[in-house]
């Protein structure tokens, strides 16, 4: 029976087989896109419950804040303030963070740096640039939270140029886009931009314990825009490398007037020659700052003349290779230390710029590698190959460093690998640790400028895009896309492993003066025209939960969150006094406030922490200046 | 029925062998080890708390889980919601005398290792024994109080209960696992070891 039908059956499979494979053959091309589809979602899939391999850390541009995602899902996770206020984690309302921001309440935020020990991501400090306000700032990685804002800083304007981390977190570097007449407050006309405006590199010191940033010197330089830089390792340990346009040192229409020149003098600085001079007495004081002029202590600052008006410059994981991305010109500008350093040995210049060698091109230059249009940005996967962001091309493209064989140098096209195309207009990118000299190589995220058409339509102002693309094979892979808020400039990504942050600040390490942890211990105070309070937050209270004070008054609250359980947060919101403070388990958080209006006010727990987090709340009583508590005052609605 | 006293007479008087002695001294060191380990365990899981919420119980302390042990404030907080007291090493008076009594345990083993008499190993038996019973009923009446005496006050009103000594429960979201730890074992241990101490010696015959 079963041989019978088998062998009446196979007459019936065979054409019916060859059947399906017709059709598998129409549709193969469909299958395999579906097929890719497939596999790339997978690549990026973090399934819930499961964990990103990497942060990410996005600078937040003029949002003033840093963006924290995760890879590679790209999923962003959570939000740390930085230059503005943020009242989603209290930021800018409690006392020490409202001193920090100052008067601004805005900042632009450009180049992530986090600290590094010997060329390698130490995960102890994300440090980030205000472009708008010349400041910069540290976040420290135990928790996530800023805890320095550090200018504006004297002698710099436009810290575009910042912040560019050395390999052991000795300095970071910030340099001028905007001249200004120096000292700050010196009011020049910008038609005398040539003589009576400067621009100035400057070296932030980091303690290196601590974290604490200080100006440790700057260095006067002719009136270019300075506009990035990238910081030396191995062989070019001690040097940091910046680029520069508006060599023209035009004031106005610079669209135009900054980009006749085919080059533009890009600095190359011995940093450790600097700090030895400003050690040695060399720099006089500016507006407080030790400011060396490279003129007249030689031996510091180098020009080499790129084209055209360069905008990023990355040093590779091995120290050997600068790149300079070309912008106005169709390649990239590879220099080779081992020739700048042979160069400046021979004094080899072809020129000077206001007492600065500038070192010979032909004589620094290894090659310059036709990428394609617009290269801004360089990044590295530690496997001898680069990864450069075409802005006008809209892509990235893959290219090989030196050294190349004698096929390539001759036709460098050669050199060229492979392109992806970006959606749209690439600004930066990123390449998981290529500042490092051992990069995770990975992944590489695009971060670009335009997303128009590809979400749906949100109306006129438009989220910026980011891509991942997987760069561990030898093509370029585009895995997945998301969307930010404007606007990411540069970003850092760090493997989860290489930090240690904790998620509730212990008991122990609670030094605040003013933090209570006992019932006994609440309470509220009158001293003079001061009311002080010290509250307890806990689920799901506040103790205590009635502050009387008087029109007029100073009042200082103290909040402690008691909790030491993970994402048990409280929030301290005051009615119609513009004050959101939130307060993490463990915390001490401080606001000061002039009352200045009578009445009743609630305040209540903002962050959602418990099924009885509604009724988490208090009353703030403020009385009329003169009213007593024995004398309440006309009751019009109890009169009804 | 003479008979069966000058049996139990003997009995009494037997001789305990080197080999006793051995393991009564054995059965003091276990016993000074088990003060050192948690005797139970509390183990609270819940949708949030994935990980779980431990509360370990010495003869001397409670402690929770977690870092600096803030597990135990963890709990406390989170049974204010239905009235429960807190739990606080401090209200539990036994634990301040039970490693007195456990010492007094450990003096009866070393008496009966140096008299050496089977009659020794009863007595210490029968101490053993009661102090055993009588705190695993205190600890079980320890629970019931706190379960049953809830704060008539307190946001949510739920039936009394008592926490389960051993065994597996589920207490609104939260699924409970109770058990004896290291310590309890040892103790267990100790006590085999006292039993042994007496079943090796069974055959001697009193002076």
């Amino acid at each position: 029976m079963k041989a019978f039908y088998l062998t009446h059956g196979s007459g019936f499979v065979l054409p019916a087989a060859l059947c399906l494979l017709a059709l598998a053959g129409c549709d193969q091309k469909a299958s395999t896109a579906k097929n890719e589809r497939t596999t790339n979602a997978v690549a990026s899939y973090v399934a819930p419950g499961e964990k990103d391999e990497y942060y990410l850390f996005y600078s937040g541009g003029h949002s003033g804040q840093v963006f924290v995602a995760g890879l590679p899902s790209l999923r962003h996770i959570s939000t740390i303030p930085v230059f503005a206020p943020y009242p989603g984690t209290g930021y800018g309302f409690d006392d020490v963070s409202r001193k920090m921001l100052g008067d601004f309440t805005w900042g632009d935020v450009h180049h992530p740096a986090l600290s590094q020990t010997d060329s390698k991501y130490d995960g102890r400090w994300l440090f980030v640039n205000d472009n708008a306000n010349n400041r910069v700032a540290r976040i420290d990685l135990r928790d996530f939270k800023t805890k320095q804002i550090l200018g504006p800083l004297p002698n710099s304007s436009g810290s575009h140029g910042s912040s560019f981390i050395t390999e052991n977190s000795e300095y970071l570097f910030v340099a001028t886009r905007f001249s200004t007449p120096l000292p700050k407050g010196r009011v020049a006309d910008p038609k005398d931009y040539k003589t009576e405006f400067n621009g100035a590199i400057t070296g932030i010191k980091i303690e290196p314990k601590s974290g604490e940033m200080g100006v440790g010197f700057q260095i006067l330089m002719p009136p270019f825009d300075y506009d990035l830089a990238s910081t030396g390792k191995g062989p070019s340990s001690g040097w940091v490398f910046f680029t520069s346009y508006n060599t023209e040192m035009a004031h106005e229409l610079l669209e135009v007037n900054a980009s006749q020149l085919d080059r533009d003098l890009c600095p190359i600085v011995n940093w450790k020659a600097a700090a030895q001079a400003v050690a040695e007495g060399k720099a006089p004081l500016l507006d407080g700052v030790p400011m060396l002029d490279p003129a007249k202590v030689p031996g510091i600052v180098y020009f080499v003349a790129i084209g055209k008006s360069p905008h990023g410059m990355d040093v590779d994981p091995s120290g050997k290779w600068i790149v300079a991305g070309g912008k106005l010109q169709p390649t990239t500008t590879v220099l080779n230390f081992a020739k700048i350093q042979a160069a400046i040995a021979q004094k080899d210049f072809e020129g000077e710029a206001r007492g600065i060698p500038i070192l010979k091109y032909a004589s620094v230059v290894e090659g310059e590698v036709p990428v394609g249009l617009g290269p801004l940005h360089t990044q590295y996967d530690g496997r001898g190959n680069a990864y450069t962001s075409l802005f006008i091309d809209s892509c990235i493209v893959k290219w090989k460093l030196p050294p190349w064989t004698p096929e390539e140098q001759k036709d460098l096209t050669k050199a060229v690998l492979d392109k992806v195309s970006t959606h749209f207009s690439t600004g930066h990118l990123v390449v998981a640790g290529s500042d490092t000299k051992a990069p995770y190589g990975k992944w590489l995220v695009a971060m670009n400028k335009l997303s128009k058409g590809r979400h749906v339509v949100v109306g006129p102002a438009q989220p910026e895009s980011s891509q991942l693309i997987d760069i561990s094979g030898e093509k370029m892979k585009m895995v997945a896309e998301a969307y930010t808020e404007p606007e990411p400039h540069f970003a850092q990504i760090l493997k989860v492993t290489d930090c240690a942050p904790i998620e509730v600040y212990p008991k122990d390490e609670n030094k605040d003066p003013n933090a209570v942890w006992e019932k006994k211990d609440a309470g509220v105070v009158r001293t003079g025209t001061t009311v002080t309070a010290k509250v307890i937050a806990i689920r799901s209270r506040f103790t205590p939960d009635r502050i009387d004070a008087q029109v007029g008054d100073t009042l200082v609250v103290h909040v402690t969150n008691v909790e030491q359980t993970v994402d048990m947060i409280h929030g301290f919101g005051l009615n119609e006094h513009n004050i959101n403070v939130t307060v993490d388990p463990g915390e001490t958080k401080t606001f000061t406030i002039t009352l200045k209006k009578p009445g009743v006010f609630a305040f209540y727990c903002t962050n959602f922490c418990s099924a009885l987090h509604q009724e988490m709340q208090g009353y703030l009583v403020v009385r009329p200046v003169g009213q007593t508590a024995a004398l309440p005052a006309a009751n019009p609605v109890a009169a009804r | 029925m003479f008979k069966l006293l000058r049996q139990e007479f003997v009995f009494l008087h037997k001789p305990l062998n080197p080999r006793s002695r051995l393991l009564l001294l054995a059965s003091a060191a276990v016993i000074a080890t088990a003060l050192f380990f948690p005797l139970w365990k509390m183990h609270l899981v819940a949708p949030q708390y994935a990980e779980g919420l431990d509360l370990y119980i010495y003869c001397y302390k409670i402690e929770g889980g977690g870092l600096n042990g803030q597990h135990l404030q963890e709990i406390n907080n989170l049974n204010h919601y239905i009235g429960m007291h807190s739990l606080a090493a401090a209200d539990f008076s036994e634990m301040r005398w039970m490693p007195f009594v456990f010492g007094l345990i450990i003096l009866l083993i070393l008496r009966a290792a140096v008299f050496g008499e089977m009659g020794n190993l009863v007595d210490l038996f029968a101490v053993y024994s009661y102090f055993g019973v009588f705190s695993i009923g205190s600890f079980y009446y320890r629970l019931y109080t706190y379960g049953h005496n809830l704060d008539p006050t307190a946001p949510m009103r739920i039936q009394p209960f008592t926490p389960l000594l051993i065994g597996v429960k589920k207490i609104a979201n939260f699924t409970e696992y109770s058990f004896p730890q290291a310590g309890a074992y040892l103790l267990i241990a100790s006590v085999a070891l006292i039993v042994l101490a007496g079943w090796v010696s069974r055959q001697e015959t009193p002076a």
